[in-house]
């Protein structure tokens, strides 16, 4: 699913299996601009990452195929996707999560429920710059 | 003295007196004791009968085994509790927030995307499913935070923080509730005060929890004042509110789970009846204490103490 092919644009992807999610934060990220890549389960996301090197990666946890835990670690091991951001967005907020995901490489870690879809763009964009 | 700790122990896990470990320990302690004695008695008088005293001892180290059989199993029968929860509070919290924060963002989405092309009254709508989605998201929250208290582990995680800091930053987030009710807020904050040794994220439930009943149940144009200052060995926090009060009655209530006082129903103020009740236990767990003095009608003062030290 692309949103917007401005190739000049930063292109984030987004690993998300929630629809609704992607089209709200996708859309919005692509109404300021960006040019949003999208997956909807981990394996998909993880060949996404290696073939389109984004600027940015958008990850859920819990994701059918492969779960968000196992896509960073084959990240960070690809020396070709190793030095893109992730940004891991779930629902999960156990601190061994957080912990583990931190450790595996992750940039930061945010709770969904949280943010309103404002707050998360904002952050991204910091993220982005 | 010691075992009526353990009996109130074993109360707390809910379990029966004969599957609890605390007890059964107890028990274990004096089957030794007694064998000890019983072994020795019945040894010197029947010495010369060795199949009488090897059978005593047999039937001794079986009594001993199958306690200790039982101890270790309702050892395990805690485990596997704590783990059930554990497992509960995540699937509530994935599970549950998910399908909420779709609803959040999509409302989101349409009003950032289309102020425009929607009519006013169908924005007013959004912001009202907007609204009770929130309280929905803000409910779910808290119960996570309630089950969570009862794990020792919650607390564990701490570092060295500014609590001026986190006070600064709910402030900032609540400026627009302020500013609606046209509250008048007072900030007197001593300077270079030490840091304390708590979670960020918990002390930031408390204080936003003490600042948002201080907001929702003000009257509009009312006043809030806050305070942040050194008391001794502790930093003592206190803010005082014009709002609607705490009935006499119903003081002795509000730091219980689900408790609302008559007249915020009356007033019809949303809220959980968890906020105090959470505030309550993470400032107890952080080794300080709360209090209140409220008059109806008139206002509430809120003030706790936390100590500076680990």
């Amino acid at each position: 699913m692309v949103f917007n092919t401005n190739k000049k644009m930063k292109k984030i992807l987004i690993i998300e299996d929630e629809m609704a999610l992607q089209e709200s934060l996708g859309g919005l990220l692509s109404e300021k601009g960006y040019q949003v890549i999208s997956a909807l389960d981990g394996e998909t996301g993880l060949n996404l990452a290696k073939k389109e090197n984004p600027d940015l990666i958008l990850l859920d946890l819990i994701l059918p195929k492969m779960s968000g835990f196992e896509v960073l670690e084959e990240l960070k091991k690809d020396l070709k996707t190793k030095e893109i951001p992730v940004i891991v967005l779930t629902n999960l907020e156990g601190i061994g999560d957080v912990e583990k995901v931190i450790a595996l490489g992750a940039k930061s870690y945010l709770v969904k429920a949280e943010y309103t879809l404002e707050e998360v763009v904002e952050k991204i964009e910091k993220a982005l710059k | 003295m010691i075992s009526f700790k353990i009996f109130s122990e074993c109360k707390k896990y809910k379990i029966p007196l004969w599957q609890c470990p605390q007890f059964l320990f107890l028990i274990l302690g004096l089957v030794i004791i007694f064998s000890i004695i019983f072994t020795y008695l019945i040894g010197a008088k029947y010495i010369q009968d060795l199949a009488t005293l090897t059978l005593l001892i047999c039937f001794l180290t079986i009594v001993l085994f199958i306690l200790a059989f039982s101890i270790v199993n309702s050892f395990e029968n805690l485990l596997s509790v704590s783990r059930l929860k554990s497992e509960f509070i995540e699937i509530v919290s994935h599970s549950l927030r998910t399908p909420l924060t779709n609803l959040n963002w999509t409302i989101d989405f349409f009003l950032t995307k289309n102020p425009n092309k929607i009519e006013k009254e169908q924005i007013e709508q959004l912001r009202f499913l907007k609204e009770s989605s929130k309280r929905m998201e803000d409910l779910i929250s808290k119960l996570l935070i309630v089950s969570r208290l009862e794990d020792p582990t919650f607390f564990q995680s701490k570092e060295e923080i500014s609590i001026e800091e986190i006070l600064n930053d709910i402030i900032q987030k609540a400026k627009d509730k302020i500013e609606k009710l046209k509250l008048n807020l007072e900030l007197k904050i001593q300077k270079d005060l030490p840091k304390i040794f708590a979670n960020p994220f918990y002390l930031k439930i408390v204080l936003e929890s003490l600042l948002d009943n201080a907001i929702c149940y003000n009257k509009e144009s009312g006043k809030i004042e806050i305070e942040l200052e050194k008391k001794g060995k502790n930093i003592y926090f206190e803010i005082k509110d014009t709002g609607v009060g705490i009935p006499k009655e119903d003081q002795k209530y509000i730091f219980q789970k689900f408790f609302r006082s008559e007249n915020i129903a009356k007033f019809q103020i949303p809220g959980t009846g968890l906020s105090l009740f959470i505030t309550k236990k993470i400032i107890e767990n952080l080794g300080g204490k709360i209090g209140f003095e409220s008059i109806e009608n008139k206002g509430s003062r809120f003030w706790f103490l936390i100590p500076t030290k680990k």
